[in-house]
């Protein structure tokens, strides 16, 4: 591509960043953002750290502020071991789900990948948090910073008073049990009234400065609702307990015998972290393609105007490629899909199928093929899908041809693998469920759930794993996540294994 | 709306916290590296940590973080690859081992598929690990004597002090506020001014009008002059002195002597034992003192104070006579060492052989010379590999081990050991240096 002749001088000219120099990078993208592409953002908090606190930042998901735990402590050694001795670099950048959005950039880079950041996080990630469906039902983006908070002085002040141990321990259960603390379809249930009240004192108490750990102690969280279910039979147990029950946390927080309130509150604090953090699961490939097409578009269109440098261009586009690939199943690189490369080319191809559609494109996407506004179609796609119904809707043919991709069937009952589908006409729609299925944390994920807890009889915890395509728990481990759940709960707990077909 | 942060300068270290607590639950684990990491050091390498820290690698028990999946063997599964090049639909593959495609991916991710774990310990860290319980003896009670010497510290400027106390460069800053907030007239301008006056008087018939400017320039001087002898160069409002205030200065000083027999019978491996103590008990020493002194002697027939490196890698021949080493420390200690300044430690290392009875003047120089002013010494014999009787019995031994025994029933700052193997060195080092009872306190002698 070359440069158009404008009279347009250069943003930067030198690898070295200033402050200076990021804003008028800044105003330039944002300029773009708003007006070319249409982009709705928060306000942006760009931060400059440290390699260091890049590490750091790391070590706790990507969180501000984070309650002090040693399995953050055990991924901070080995991540800064791998960065010392130069076997893992580090990111670019770090985006935060907030309002205001945080992103972090790195001292390190060069004037050209601090711009290529901002567009990437401060402008496409960004927008994704703040239009995505799932972020914006699930995730309090003006409240995290808050509860961060909260949840942080709430762990050191048990830590205090119960000592780091007992908090490690309850800590460490919860952890175990994380994946399986969160609410994958419906809303959970409203919090009582006793529980609003308890949450308003906690509030009050910050403000007039009281020890925060007292009010909890004193609230009523859900203890006197044990003495109602004691007694009733399997029906009214279910019903009182909302039995089944996906979310193991939240029973667990709501029903379990032994545990103090406090206890429950790190329950509490464990589960809206994991629900908090659900969605960026879901949403990998899409984040990741919208974020990356935005940056794309962003220094192609910087380019055209004459406000990149050649220099700047060409290393922007080095780092930009790097990201995108994706090697073949059979490069020694390959570790599977990369959310960069699929999510990127999906969006292009969206631009492409509006842009010039071919008599396939229009067969297969009546709804937008030829669309003049590409813009508008893929703000629509970004708001309203996640990773598995965006590959099952825009995933076309055109794409699957240029990926090569196939599906291999693995039955354990047969000796070998089958190539069971190709990138051909018979094999598109399947190969396109295939991808969207493998997407499907509700099904990557174990489906375990609560089924009964007899609390007059002997107070067993009936678990059921619903076992889908013959595929069981991995033993490894289990017996370990099993310990902790049962410590959380006091009495026995059994985990049953039911094929989905019955 | 937007801003720019510069966090740089906020504190690092905000996962020290959790540092903290992933260290002190994988304690055990460490602790067993370390110790195996100090063994197998060579002391070649300058014997201690290094600065940059010590890797170690530990195995992930305790450390796992366990949680439900699915198995990645059995069941049905279809996965979605790119990149295919010749196949078409029927085709089958040979399974690889390990399960199809991503199937460990998960588990690994987490560190959890490895069964070791590999970080980095700052050399703090290593050094706290490896000293973990030990104490330096009596380290208490010398710290109550300990030498303090009063010094002085600059506490700020003060508007009144001595001549030799003035800050020029803050008192000069006061004085040019002042002069140009009070506008005190330049040297420049007055000297125009005279200039102007001289040459009015310089001649000979002056006009009316000449006359009546000369009048002016000369009050103009007048007051000029005034204002400056008003408005002083330097007035006492713009001294500042510097202050001092006094300072206790504590010194925690020790200095090692480390005691050699460096006749034939050390061989290579008797001295590698030796220096493994050495190197230990100065890593040890140096951790609790601001400043450690290394003193070399080694002896054979006659003793000398040598440099490290003649300590360690020189070799002499001839008698041995283990007297005149502890003659050697007692020498030095009078001449550079004075008792009431440093803590002193003894550390002795010997095959155990000596010349005729040498051995009961060893005693002798320990009880009456050495042992009363020193915080703590060690005797360390090494012995053949295969002299399990010596080692497993210490009533055994020659005649230097039978007199220290006796030095050992009357002072309870002496300690002795005997080792075969570079194994044996971290324990004894540690049994050496573990808390001792209260009470059972300094030299009987």
């Amino acid at each position: 591509m070359q440069a158009a002749d404008t009279v347009a001088e250069p943003l930067f000219t030198g690898p070295e960043w200033t402050f200076e120099l990021l804003e008028t990078a800044r105003d330039a993208i944002e300029d773009i953002a708003l007006n070319d592409l249409g982009l709705d953002v928060y306000p942006n908090q760009i931060e400059i750290i440290s390699a260091e606190q890049m590490l750091d930042a790391y070590s706790c998901v990507g969180l501000p502020l984070m309650y002090q735990h040693w399995s953050f402590g055990k991924h901070f050694a080995r991540d800064e071991t791998l960065y010392r001795t130069g076997r893992q670099g580090l990111a670019y950048e770090i985006v935060i789900n907030s309002n205001p959005c945080i992103s972090y950039n790195m001292e390190e880079n060069t004037m050209a990948m601090q711009t290529l950041v901002m567009a990437h996080a401060a402008f496409g990630h960004n927008h994704f948090f703040k239009n995505n469906y799932l972020f914006q039902q699930w995730t309090d983006a003006a409240g995290i910073h808050d509860y961060l908070a909260f949840a942080k002085n709430y762990i050191a002040a048990c830590e205090e008073r119960y000592g780091l141990t007992a908090v490690e321990e309850i800590l460490d259960a919860a952890h175990a049990l994380q994946s399986q603390g969160v609410f994958r379809y419906g809303r959970p249930p409203k919090p009582t009234s006793e529980e609003l009240a308890a949450m308003q004192k906690v509030r009050e108490g910050y403000e007039s400065g009281q020890s925060v750990l007292d009010l909890w102690t004193d609230a009523t969280m859900g203890q006197d609702k044990l003495e109602e279910i004691r007694d009733e039979p399997f029906s009214a147990r279910r019903k009182l307990m909302n039995l089944p029950q996906e979310n193991l946390l939240y029973f667990l927080e709501k029903h379990s015998p032994v545990l103090e309130p406090w206890q429950c509150e790190i329950l509490r604090i464990v589960r809206m972290l994991a629900q908090y953090l659900y969605p960026q699961k879901q949403t990998k490939v899409m984040n990741e393609g919208c974020a990356t097409f935005v940056h794309y578009y962003i220094i192609n269109k910087l380019f055209e105007q004459g406000r990149l440098t050649e220099g700047a261009y060409m290393e922007m586009m080095h780092s930009h490629t790097n990201v995108v690939l994706q090697p073949e199943y059979d490069d020694p690189r390959y570790s599977g899909m990369n959310p960069y490369a699929l999510g990127f080319a999906m969006m292009q191809d969206i631009r492409r199928i509006c842009e010039a559609p071919t008599d396939e494109d229009r067969e297969w996407f009546p709804d937008f093929a030829g669309d003049p506004d590409w813009r508008r179609v893929m703000r629509d796609a970004w708001a309203n899908y996640r990773d598995e119904s965006f590959i099952q809707q825009f995933l076309s043919p055109h794409l699957i041809r240029k990926f090569k991709l196939f599906t291999l069937a693995d039955d354990a009952d047969q000796s070998h693998l089958l190539v069971s589908q190709i990138h051909n006409r018979q094999g598109y729609r399947s190969v396109r469920r295939d991808l969207a299925h493998s997407y499907d944390l509700a099904y990557l994920e174990p489906d375990i759930q609560v089924t009964d807890a007899n609390l007059k009889g002997d107070r067993e915890l009936k678990l059921t794993h619903t076992v889908r395509d013959g595929i069981h728990l991995s033993e490894e481990n289990k017996d370990e996540v099993l310990k902790h759940l049962r410590r959380l709960w006091g009495y026995d707990v059994s985990l049953e294994a039911v094929d989905a077909g019955t | 709306m937007h801003h720019f942060i510069d966090r740089r300068a906020n504190p690092k270290g905000k996962s020290l916290g959790n540092r903290q607590r992933f260290l002190k639950r994988a304690r055990e684990s460490i602790k067993e590296r370390v110790d195996k990491s100090v063994k197998e050091k060579s002391i070649k390498d300058g014997g201690g940590v290094p600065a940059e820290g010590e890797k170690v690698t530990i195995p992930t028990r305790g450390l796992k973080e366990p949680r439900f999946h699915h198995s990645s063997k059995g069941g049905r599964r279809r996965h979605v690859l790119p990149g295919n090049k010749e196949f078409i639909v029927g085709d089958t593959l040979k399974r690889p081992q390990g399960g199809a495609g991503e199937g460990g991916k998960q588990a690994s991710e987490d560190g959890e598929g490895a069964d070791e774990f590999s970080f980095t310990l700052t050399r703090d860290e290593y050094l706290e690990i490896l000293f973990d319980g030990l104490e330096l003896p009596d380290l208490v009670e010398k710290a109550t004597v300990e030498t303090e010497t009063i010094g002085t510290r600059r506490a700020g400027l003060t508007t009144a002090g001595t001549p030799n106390n003035l800050n020029l460069v803050r008192t000069m800053r006061n004085s040019l506020g002042r002069r140009i907030a009070l506008q005190r007239p330049s040297v420049r301008s007055i000297a125009e001014l005279k200039e102007q006056i001289a040459e009015l008087e310089a001649l000979t018939e002056r006009t009316e009008a000449q006359d009546k400017i000369l009048e002016e320039l000369l009050h103009r001087m007048e007051v000029l002059e005034r204002k400056r002898r008003v408005v002083g160069y330097i007035d006492p409002l713009d001294l500042r002195y510097d202050t001092h205030v006094p300072e206790k200065i504590r010194n925690s000083r020790a200095v090692v002597f480390c005691l050699m027999d460096v006749s034939g019978s050390m061989q290579e491996r008797e001295k590698d034992l030796a220096k493994r103590f050495f190197m230990l008990l100065h890593l040890f020493l140096a951790r609790s003192y601001e400043h450690t002194e290394l003193v070399f002697v080694r002896h054979t027939h006659h003793a000398q104070e040598v440099d490290e490196e003649t300590f360690f890698y020189a070799r002499e021949t001839g008698g041995t006579i283990v007297s005149t080493a502890l003659d050697k420390m007692k020498e030095i200690i009078d001449e550079r060492y004075p008792p009431d300044e440093w803590n002193i430690y003894g550390a002795q290392a010997s095959d155990g052989e000596n010349f005729g009875n040498d051995s009961a003047r060893c005693k002798a120089l320990l009880l009456e010379d050495l042992l009363p002013v020193c915080q703590y010494y060690a005797y360390v014999e090494i012995v053949d590999e295969n002299a399990e009787m010596l080692l497993s019995n210490p009533e055994a031994g020659e005649d230097l081990w039978q007199n220290y025994r006796q030095v050992k029933a009357q002072a309870s700052h002496f300690e002795m050991q005997r080792v075969s193997q570079p194994a044996h060195i971290y324990p004894i080092f540690r049994e050496f240096f573990l808390p001792k009872a209260k009470g059972a306190q300094n030299a009987g002698g």
